[in-house]
């Protein structure tokens, strides 16, 4: 106890100079990104059209937010997307990941030929695909060509599986960073514990599953976040791919509040859609920070 | 969000670049007409400009109006305004008006007598607030129009239609000979105007006033517009093979002959004559759908932001002037494919589709425009429902009517 209590003053001034280093940041960080988010949830209140004008009207820009057919489904695909992004990258990630830790020929070539797609940016690769996936162009025109004329391959113009078009292009860009941190990952566990898997005799695939995977609990946790967020603000893909269409079927919350803020000349709108994004957010960032947090502070 | 702030970031370097040397006289003028015809078109003012002893500094941005408007907003707003720039007539500048950053021309209107020689009277109308007027007026371009191309038909075997009726008359025989009858783009603004030109047709210039003029919600659930919906599911079932986005692609189709008729706004008869098709021959033109010859006066015009700069002020007086000379006038909107604001020039170039839309135009058959009437907020909101009615086969129109009476209620 008393050693603890001598620790204590000392802390404070412990790195003291990284400290000040931080300060900009810091103010940054709660000037424009806590004062900003504050602000917007503020004015979200308001009926501000072109302007912020401080003129409340209770929580009328929500009511009208979730009547609105487009915001649901706008919500509905971001669910679609969210978790088959999630669970598609994960999988792949950590498979190419595992396949890659074989100790095979080539390794850095196939790991450069994965990791390319997040080079490029969401509009590129939305551009891309909507035309690999342009039934007049891309795949389905290929496969016809060699004969298959029944071959029917049409996302991108199908109200009902649109959104699977959007993410086979962002697993394709995404997976490949996923990739690289699950090998990062991989490589962080320690050879012996493999050696003294294989003494006891335990199948490879039971060691990835129930010894591997359980340590690489950080590498997934980060892994995770990193994916979700993306997966929240996805906008520029969809924007680059289909324009939100046919119709409204491929539309997102981010694309929602860029045109309500801007199209619609409508900010009270815009900022209730955003706000509602950001709850989203703290509902994927809160567990997580409690899962990180909490723990270190328990132990 | 994003991408509105690294926008204006991205204006407001660029203005700095262009205003840094620039000396007293030279005026930044912000717009959105890039392709071929509407740059040509604009060339135009900028010579007249450059002809009283100033200069133009062209501040084109390309992307059509929705990517430009927010970025000469947020330049006006954030403290970084250009010398004039282009909005469409209507409400979509009211807000800046509001709030005092726009200049007010009414000293240099009744001067020139702008109420005398502007018509129809309701252009200048919407550049008044309070009686005070904040815009010039340069063209007036009308959505009411059915683009239908000959040789489509002739392929099909039928007569080419005279109005809305035939057209769906037709539409079996077109489909059966393997062209797409009704081509729409996937843009959310098309659709939503194709129902504002049917509703124009069938239902009339009374009714269109009513829902769109006074908001009147019970108008917009009832029969009159029920009927307007009928139309407009005709249309989507029409139109439901147009695997194309953007208007010039649709137009393409009809000049290719793939699609037999479009409903587009008279800017398409720009691309009709850069194809070096003839009115009459390769393709046909319908105002008011061929049903009501009545064409709406929506169109772009010009507002002037509070300068402290005096010198700047008095350019921008001079390029006020300049825009409603009646020789920029008519050089101006025969590159634009447009009407001109003054009823007193002369254009005799003009092909026969744009001498159609003058007759009418002299009848006086005219309507405000959507813009005119409603603000952005409702248009968006009206093409999220047109944009969904027209790609999901599954909405009713008695629900999407539902929808659409709710929108007019709420409407401002």
């Amino acid at each position: 106890m008393s050693e603890t209590d001598t620790k204590r003053p000392s802390q404070l001034f412990r790195n003291l100079s990284a400290k000040i280093a931080s300060v900009p940041m810091i103010l940054t960080a709660v000037f424009v990104f806590v004062g900003g988010t504050a602000w917007t949830i503020f004015y979200s209140f308001t009926n501000s059209k072109l302007l912020p004008r401080l003129n409340f009207v209770g929580i009328d820009q929500y009511e009208r937010l979730w009547a609105a057919p487009r915001w649901q489904v706008a919500i509905e695909n971001l669910a679609i997307y969210g978790v088959f992004s999630l669970v598609f990258s994960l999988v792949i990630g950590f498979l190419l990941a595992a396949m890659l830790d074989q100790k095979i020929r080539f390794e850095d070539t196939f790991r450069t030929i994965f990791l390319y797609p997040f080079a490029l940016s969401f509009i590129v690769t939305g551009l891309v695909w909507q035309w690999l996936l342009n039934p007049d162009f891309g795949v389905q025109a290929v496969v016809r060509s060699l004969g298959w004329t029944g071959f029917d391959f049409n996302p991108l113009y199908n109200a009902q599986i649109v959104i699977y078009g959007i993410l086979i292009a962002a697993l394709w860009q995404g997976t490949g960073l996923i990739m690289c941190l699950m090998l990062a990952g991989l490589r962080g566990i320690d050879e012996d514990i493999w050696k003294a898997a294989r003494v006891d005799g335990i199948p490879t695939w039971k060691t990835y599953l129930f010894i591997i995977i359980p340590m690489m609990r950080p590498v997934f946790i980060t892994t995770l976040v990193i994916i979700a967020a993306g997966i929240v603000k996805v906008y520029d893909l969809v924007v680059a791919q289909t324009s939100g269409g046919p119709g409204i079927a491929s539309e997102v919350p981010a694309k929602y509040v860029y045109d309500y803020m801007f199209h619609a000349q409508n900010l009270g709108q815009g900022f209730a859609a955003s706000t509602m994004m950001l709850v989203t957010v703290i509902i994927v960032v809160v567990p997580w920070a409690y899962l990180e947090f909490g723990r270190r502070q328990r132990g | 969000m994003r991408f509105g702030f690294s926008r204006a970031v991205l204006a407001a370097s660029v203005a700095f670049c262009v205003t840094a040397p620039a000396s007293a006289t030279d005026l930044e003028v912000t717009h959105w007409w890039t392709s071929g015809g509407e740059a040509a078109a604009v060339g135009e003012f900028a010579k007249a400009f450059d002809a009283t002893g100033n200069k133009w500094v062209d501040g084109a941005i390309a992307g059509s109006g929705g990517t430009a408007r927010p970025i000469m907003i947020s330049r006006i707003t954030g403290g970084d305004p250009m010398g004039a720039t282009q909005f469409n007539h209507g409400r979509q500048a009211e807000e800046l008006v509001e709030a005092g950053l726009m200049r007010d021309l009414t000293d240099l209107a009744t001067k020139e007598g702008w109420k005398d020689i502007i018509k129809p009277a309701s252009l200048l109308d919407s550049c008044t607030l309070d009686g005070k007027i904040y815009c010039v007026p340069v063209n007036i371009h009308s959505w009411q129009w059915l683009w239908l191309s000959n040789a489509a038909f002739e392929k099909a075997g039928v007569a080419v239609p005279k109005n809305w009726d035939e057209f769906v008359a037709a539409g079996p025989a077109l489909e059966k000979a393997g062209i797409v009858p009704l081509a729409v783009g996937g843009q959310p603004w098309q659709s939503a105007g194709a129902f504002d030109v049917l509703m124009v047709a069938i239902a009339g210039k009374d009714v269109f006033m009513k829902v769109f003029g006074d908001k009147d919600e019970t108008v917009a659930a009832g029969p009159e517009i029920a009927k307007v919906f009928k139309a407009a599911d005709d249309a989507r079932k029409m139109s439901k093979n147009t695997n194309v986005q953007d208007w010039n692609q649709a137009t393409n189709l009809v000049i290719t002959g793939k699609a037999a008729g479009q409903i587009m706004g008279d800017w398409a008869q720009g691309e009709f004559q850069v194809a070096g098709q003839v009115a009459g021959k390769d393709y046909t033109c319908l105002p008011g759908l061929g049903v009501n010859e009545i064409i709406s006066t929506g169109g772009d015009a010009f507002y002037f932001p509070l300068l402290k700069d005096e010198e700047k002020a008095k350019a921008q007086e001079a390029l006020a002037s300049t825009l409603l000379d009646p020789k920029t006038q008519v050089a101006f909107n025969l590159k634009k494919g447009s009407l001109p604001v003054r009823g007193d020039v002369d254009l005799n170039a003009a092909n026969d589709c744009m001498k159609k839309g003058l007759d009418i135009l002299a009848k006086g058959n005219v309507i405000p425009g959507t813009d005119q009437l409603m603000s952005q907020d409702t248009q968006k909101q009206k093409e999220d429902l047109f944009s969904e009615f027209f790609s999901n086969q599954g909405l009713t129109p008695e629900d999407a009517q539902k929808r659409f009476a709710e929108i007019i209620a709420s409407a401002d």
